[in-house]
C-alpha cells in the first residue's frame, strides 16, 4: 500500500467529520471516492494532501507519516486539483500551468527550459495549448478546470488527488482527462485518487472504489465487489438497478424516474 | 499579446528603469517649485557640491532645499511607495482586487490613537502623535487578526472574507470612537480633523528615515515572498499543495503590509486611494505577477503622490490637505478603471 490511512479521526470544533477511517491506495491505479454531500470526502482529500492533520491516527506515504514531510517535499510527491478552480487575478493560462513547477524552482531563479517544456506538454495534452496566452479570468468554467488540471500534471508528482476536478467539464473533456490519468497510472505507475459525483463514470474508470457515508468507510475494493445495489442504496439512499454493461465493460447503475 | 516570461521580465526591468529615472526627474522638478522658485541649475549645483556654496542667495536656497523641501518630498515619495506596496500585498493575500492598506482597519486604529494623543494635549511633543497612531494601528491589526482566526480552516486559519469583515466591523467601531473623541474635544477638534485629512507639511529628516527604513525592510520581505504571493492568488489549497507555507507567508505578509500602512498613517495622516489605485493601474501595465507588480507599484506610488503633493504645495492658491486631493483625483480614476474592467 503506497498511501495508507490508519484509524483516522477528524473533527472541526464541535463537529466530528471522520470516524475510524482506515483505507489504502496502491500505486499505478485509479481510486475513486464516492459518497453523498457532506460525507467527508473533501476532508479526506485534504488529509491525504497534508493540508490538515488528523486528530487521531496517521496518514502514511510509503510508510513515512505525512506530518514528518516538509511542504516542498510534499509538493513534489502529491498534486491536488481542488474543488475551487476560480482564479481572481488575470494570469495567463501558461503562467498558471507553469506554477505547477514551483516546488522545483529555487526562490529567485526562473523556470528552466525543461520546466517550460513540461508546461507546454501539459497544456497540449489537456487541449488548452491554443488558449495559452488567454487570461484565466476570461475562461469558461470547464476551461479553467482544464487549466488547473494541467497545472497538476505539470507538477509531475507520483500522487494526483482530484476533488471533483471534472465538475464543470463536458463529457468529451472528462473522458479525455480520465484517459490521460489511466495512462499515467498504467505506464508511469502514478497513483490517482479522485472524488467523483458520477457513480457510473467511477464504475467505468476506477480500479478501486471507496464508499463513505457520514465520515465512515462503508466498503473499499474493486468495482465488481463494491458497486452493488445494496451498497449504493445504503450510501446514497436511492434504489438502483445494477447490471453489467458490455459497451462500457463495467457495472452500471440505472435509476427510475 | 506575447506573455513569454523572459520577455515580461526584461520588459519589467526596462519599465523599472524608465520609472526610476522619471521619479528622479520628478524629485528635482518638485525641489525647484514652491513659494520660491529655485532654478534647476542651482539645485544641481547645491546637491552635487553640497557645502562649498558661497553667495548668500545660494545659502538661502540650500536651507530651503535641505531643511524644508527635500524632507517633505522624500517623505511623500516614500509614503506613496509604502502605501502602494502595502496595497499590492493586501490585494494578493485577501484574494480581493478591491482590498487596500486600510482594509484591516489600520487607518481607523491610527486615527483613534492620534485623536487620543491630541485630546490629551500631547501634541507639543512631535513624537507623541505618530507614536500613539502607530500603537493604535498595531492594536487594531492584531485585534482584527484575532477576530478572524478560525480553527476550521486547515491551511492557514485566516480567510479573506473573515479578515475583510472583521476589518470593517472594527473600523466602524473605531470611527464611532473617533466621533466621540471629536465631540468631547472642544477646541482641539480642528487639530484632529486636520490630522485626519493628511499632510506632508513640516516633515523632518527623522520622518524620512523612519519611513525609509520601514519601506526598505517591508519591500525586501515582500519581494522575498513575491512568488508565494502569486501562488496564494490561486486559492489557499492550491498554494499549499504547491509547497507554500500558507500560515507563515500569510501572517508575515499581512503584518508587513499593515506595518507599512501604519507607519504611513502615523507620519502623514490618512491618505486614501493610493494603495487601492496604484496596484490596479500598474497591473494594467505589468500583469498580475507580483515580482514585477511590487517594484513597479512602489515607483508609481512614489511618483503619483509626489506630483499630488507638489501640485497642492506649489500650484494651488491654498494648500489642500493631501488626503482630500488623492481622494478627489483617485476616486474618479478608480471609477473609470472599474467601469472599464466591467465592460470588457
Amino acid at each position: 500500500m503506497a498511501l495508507k490511512m490508519d484509524n483516522i479521526n477528524f473533527s472541526y470544533p464541535g463537529q466530528p467529520v471522520l470516524h475510524q477511517v482506515s483505507c489504502g491506495f496502491n500505486t499505478g491505479q485509479i481510486h475513486v471516492i464516492l459518497g453523498p454531500n457532506g460525507s467527508g470526502k473533501t476532508t479526506l482529500i485534504d488529509l491525504m494532501a497534508g493540508l490538515s492533520s488528523p486528530g487521531q491516527g496517521q496518514v502514511r506515504l510509503n510508510h513515512t507519516p505525512l506530518s514528518t514531510l516538509s511542504r516542498t517535499h510534499l509538493a513534489r510527491k502529491i498534486a491536488l486539483v481542488s474543488q475551487n478552480y476560480n482564479i481572481r487575478f488575470p494570469f495567463s493560462v501558461k503562467d498558471v500551468v507553469l506554477m505547477g513547477r514551483h516546488p522545483y524552482i529555487d526562490r529567485f531563479s526562473s523556470p528552466s527550459a525543461r520546466d517550460r517544456a513540461m508546461a507546454e506538454d501539459a497544456m497540449a495534452s489537456t487541449g488548452i495549448f491554443h488558449i495559452k496566452h488567454k487570461k484565466v479570468t476570461e475562461l469558461s468554467g470547464g476551461e479553467k478546470q482544464r487549466c488547473v488540471f494541467a497545472r497538476a500534471l505539470c507538477q509531475d508528482t507520483p500522487y494526483i488527488l482530484l476533488d471533483e476536478a471534472f465538475s464543470s467539464m463536458d463529457i468529451h473533456h472528462t473522458m479525455h482527462l480520465l484517459r490521460i490519468l489511466k495512462q499515467s497510472a498504467t505506464h508511469q505507475d502514478k497513483t490517482v485518487i479522485a472524488v467523483l459525483h458520477d457513480i457510473n463514470l467511477a464504475a467505468t474508470w476506477a480500479d478501486t472504489l471507496l464508499l463513505i457515508k457520514s465520515g465512515r468507510v462503508i466498503d473499499q475494493g474493486p468495482p465488481e465487489s463494491v458497486f452493488t445495489e445494496e451498497n449504493i442504496k445504503q450510501v446514497f439512499n436511492v434504489t438502483p438497478r445494477v447490471a453489467f454493461n458490455e459497451f462500457s465493460n463495467s457495472f452500471q447503475a440505472f435509476f427510475k424516474a | 499579446m506575447q506573455i513569454n516570461p523572459l520577455k515580461v521580465l526584461r520588459h519589467a526591468k526596462t519599465l523599472v528603469l524608465v520609472f526610476s529615472v522619471f521619479l528622479g526627474v520628478s524629485i528635482l522638478f518638485s525641489l525647484s517649485k514652491g513659494y520660491v522658485d529655485i532654478p534647476l541649475k542651482e539645485i544641481l549645483a547645491i546637491l552635487t557640491q553640497g557645502h562649498q556654496v558661497s553667495h548668500p542667495e545660494s545659502e538661502l536656497f540650500k536651507t530651503i532645499i535641505f531643511d524644508v523641501r527635500l524632507p517633505r518630498i522624500l517623505t511623500c515619495a516614500f509614503v506613496g511607495a509604502a502605501l502602494s506596496v502595502s496595497g499590492v500585498l493586501f490585494q494578493g493575500i485577501l484574494l480581493n482586487p478591491l482590498a487596500d492598506p486600510y482594509t484591516l482597519g489600520v487607518s481607523a486604529g491610527a486615527a483613534f490613537g492620534a485623536s487620543i494623543a491630541i485630546l490629551l494635549n500631547l501634541s507639543s511633543n512631535p513624537v507623541s502623535i505618530p507614536a500613539f497612531a502607530f500603537a493604535g494601528a498595531c492594536a487594531t491589526l492584531f485585534f482584527v487578526i484575532f477576530l478572524s482566526y478560525s480553527a476550521k480552516l486547515p491551511a492557514r486559519g485566516l480567510s479573506s472574507n473573515n479578515l475583510i469583515l472583521s476589518g470593517i466591523i472594527v473600523a466602524a467601531i473605531l470611527s464611532a470612537g473617533i466621533s466621540f473623541l471629536k465631540f468631547i474635544a472642544n477646541e482641539q477638534v480642528s487639530v484632529i480633523i486636520f490630522w485626519l485629512m493628511g499632510s506632508f507639511s513640516s516633515k523632518t529628516w527623522a520622518n524620512v528615515w523612519l519611513v525609509a527604513i520601514f519601506l526598505m525592510v517591508g519591500y525586501l520581505i515582500s519581494i522575498f515572498f513575491a512568488r508565494d504571493l502569486n501562488l496564494i492568488t490561486l486559492g489557499e489549497k492550491s498554494a499549499a499543495s504547491l509547497g507554500v507555507n500558507l500560515k507563515h507567508v500569510t501572517v508575515i505578509l499581512l503584518i508587513t503590509g499593515s506595518l507599512l500602512a501604519a507607519i504611513c498613517v502615523s507620519i502623514s495622516g490618512v491618505i486614501g486611494f493610493v494603495g487601492l489605485l496604484v496596484p490596479h493601474m500598474v497591473r494594467m501595465l505589468t500583469g498580475p505577477d507580483n515580482r514585477a507588480l511590487l517594484p513597479m507599484s512602489m515607483l508609481t506610488g512614489a511618483i503619483l503622490l509626489l506630483w499630488a503633493d507638489t501640485v497642492t504645495r506649489a500650484y494651488l492658491p491654498h494648500e489642500i490637505p493631501i488626503g482630500i486631493l488623492t481622494a478627489l483625483i483617485g476616486g474618479p480614476i478608480f471609477c473609470w478603471i472599474f467601469k472599464r474592467s466591467r465592460m470588457t
